[in-house]
């Protein structure tokens, strides 16, 4: 099914970056997320070289990573302005009282760039990795804090469930909507209170649904005899290859070489 | 009253990984009195294309005409095309949400701004013609048996007095007493009101028991829209496209090969009946 993954924004593929497995890719973005923090100017280009490397290897679409960009072009606008008129140090220019400094130019643009580097990079992970492929990855990778009395698995059946539903309930919305418009319900003019009013009759029909879904579902795992995670294995455990090997050898040398940036050359 | 699809087009999702392209220029007509079927494989663009009939959906390219007016056309008044073409759909639950029978039926005539003893005649008119119990009217809708919520669920569209009503697969799930019943009412008030019908329809007994005309959908195109018998000839086509024709033309055209002088448009029993009977000479 197709439409099982239209949340997030998976694009599928034949590339090494998807082949990957999930675990290396979510520490991957953790790591280069890091490094946008620890740059200070010249390393920017670094995380440049790496990010435009590792999208040219995603064979995703170019447009496909700016589209994460929009959602966030507000507050970028709205962070870059601020740094700017608010960092005190050498003024370079008035606009009426607003005081543009050097220092606060600077800060704008490293604000920009950590910004736009980092929805591109998260953008890369989850263009390359199906929702279900993430939650099992962070319950791999939080498989420690079962010690602790964390329920790590049921957490993240929880969540694929969330993520597997909400297709199906917009899509479902999407019918309950058409069905009831065809009888001339109307969900578009009118006041607030009105319009309030005139969603029960779609909101009536999906809370039912929503409820008979989880029911069945409930019975259906119930009938296969699921009891949580307690010495449960998975249909397609993670399993590292030599090519998760070499990515987190990459990875190594990239946090390396970030760090050995900032200390000796201060960048 | 007539409705014509010309060039329809329809892709979901466009621009992006997932477009489907779920009708391919597609050309129908609907006219006044018409009694029209529609079969075809699952997934080859039934539904969407019979929400193009009202309105729901726009076209990704072609022209949708009512009356000969482009529905489309800037200022059309869709929410009134809406009471003229009643469109039915497949699942009943995606529309029952009042707190009894007799209001959730009434929504639809509400809609149109009929005032409350209005609505009330109408719904219970409509009610009576799906042949829907008296006794259940004010039980809530969610506690009846899925053929009685499928009689409300068209008496819901009945009763804003459609033109056109057009049924996404009425009988899915019902007994075979309940889908005969269903489909007798249709006819019925195709005969009394003249009002025109499109069926959707999986079953090739029900359409060729019913419609005067049938359109079949493959992949997206119409492949064939004729008579039914006419389309039924062409039974050794529609079994590449994943359907069949119904069980007596297979019956007639093996007795044909066999040398029995019966005939192969034969689509019922009772059809089938006869001319064998008379092949015999009795
Ligand atoms: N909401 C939607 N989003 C994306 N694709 C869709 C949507 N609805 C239908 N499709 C696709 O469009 C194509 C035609 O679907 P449609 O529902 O019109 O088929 P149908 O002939 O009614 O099938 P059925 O007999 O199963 O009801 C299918 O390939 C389907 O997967
Ligand atoms: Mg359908």
């Amino acid at each position: 099914m197709i439409r099982d993954i239209t949340l997030g924004q998976y694009y599928p593929a034949d590339s090494v970056l998807h082949r990957l497995d999930p675990r290396v890719k979510f520490i991957g973005t953790m790591i280069y997320i890091i490094s946008l923090f620890v740059f200070k100017s010249w390393g920017y280009v670094l995380g440049t070289v790496f990010l435009a490397g590792v999208i040219v290897i995603s064979k995703v679409p170019f447009r496909f990573m700016v589209k994460g960009l929009k959602a966030i072009m507000f507050l970028l606008f709205i962070t870059m302005f601020f740094n700017a008129i608010f960092t005190p140090g050498e003024v370079l220019f008035h606009i009426w009282i607003i005081k543009v400094t050097k220092e606060g130019l600077i800060l704008a643009g490293r604000m920009g760039i950590r910004l736009v580097f980092l929805i591109m990079g998260s953008s890369v992970m989850t263009l390359t990795t199906t929702p279900n492929q993430l939650t099992d990855a962070l319950e791999s990778l939080l498989k420690p804090l079962n010690k602790i009395h964390v329920p790590v698995h049921e957490i993240s059946m929880m969540m694929s469930i969330a993520l597997r539903f909400i297709p199906i309930l917009l899509e479902e919305t999407d019918k309950i909507m058409k069905a009831q418009i065809a009888r001339g319900a109307d969900f578009e003019t009118g006041n607030l209170i009105k319009k309030v009013k005139n969603m029960v009759p779609l909101l009536v029909p999906l809370f039912i649904s929503a409820f008979r879904r989880a029911n069945d579902l409930a019975l259906a795992m119930e009938a296969r005899c699921y009891h949580g995670g307690e010495g449960r294995t998975q249909m397609k455990p993670l399993r590292y290859t030599g090519r998760d090997y070499a990515a987190y050898g990459i990875l190594a040398a990239y946090l390396a070489l970030t760090i050995a940036i900032r200390v000796f050359l201060h960048w | 009253m007539s409705i014509k699809l010309e060039e329809v087009t329809y892709t979901y999702s466009p621009g992006t990984v997932y477009e489907i392209h779920a009708l391919d220029h597609v050309n129908l007509e609907i006219g006044q009195g018409d009694f029209v079927g529609v079969i075809g494989h699952t997934g080859s663009g039934k539904s969407t294309m019979i929400q193009h009939l009202n309105g729901l959906v726009k076209p990704t390219s072609g022209r949708v005409l009512y009356n000969d007016e482009d529905i489309w056309a800037d200022g059309y008044d869709l929410r009134s095309l809406r009471f003229h073409v009643g469109l039915v759909f497949q699942y009943p639950e995606h529309q029952l949400f009042e707190t009894d029978v007799l209001k959730d039926v009434c929504f639809g005539p509400k809609n149109e701004g009929l005032d409350a003893e209005a609505c009330k005649a109408r719904a219970i008119e409509a009610l009576e013609h799906v042949g829907f119990p008296k006794e259940l009217y004010d039980k809530s809708p969610f506690e009846l048996s899925g053929g009685q919520k499928r009689r409300v669920a068209i008496a819901g569209v009945l009763a804003m007095n459609p033109d056109v009503l057009v049924l996404d697969e009425p009988t899915a799930g019902l007994d075979p007493q309940g889908r005969d019943e269903i489909l007798d009412q249709i006819a019925y008030l195709h005969k009394t009101r003249g009002i025109s019908i499109v069926l959707v329809s999986h079953s090739m007994e029900d359409i060729a028991k019913y419609v005067d005309r049938l359109v079949v959908m493959n992949a997206g195109k119409k492949a064939y829209d004729a008579a039914p018998k006419e389309v039924f000839a062409h039974y050794k086509e529609l079994e590449t496209m994943g359907l069949a024709a119904p069980q007596m033309t297979y019956i007639m055209h093996t007795l044909k090969e066999h040398g029995m002088d019966v005939d192969v448009t034969a689509t019922t029993v009772e059809e089938a009946k006869a001319s064998i009977l008379q092949a015999l000479g009795r």
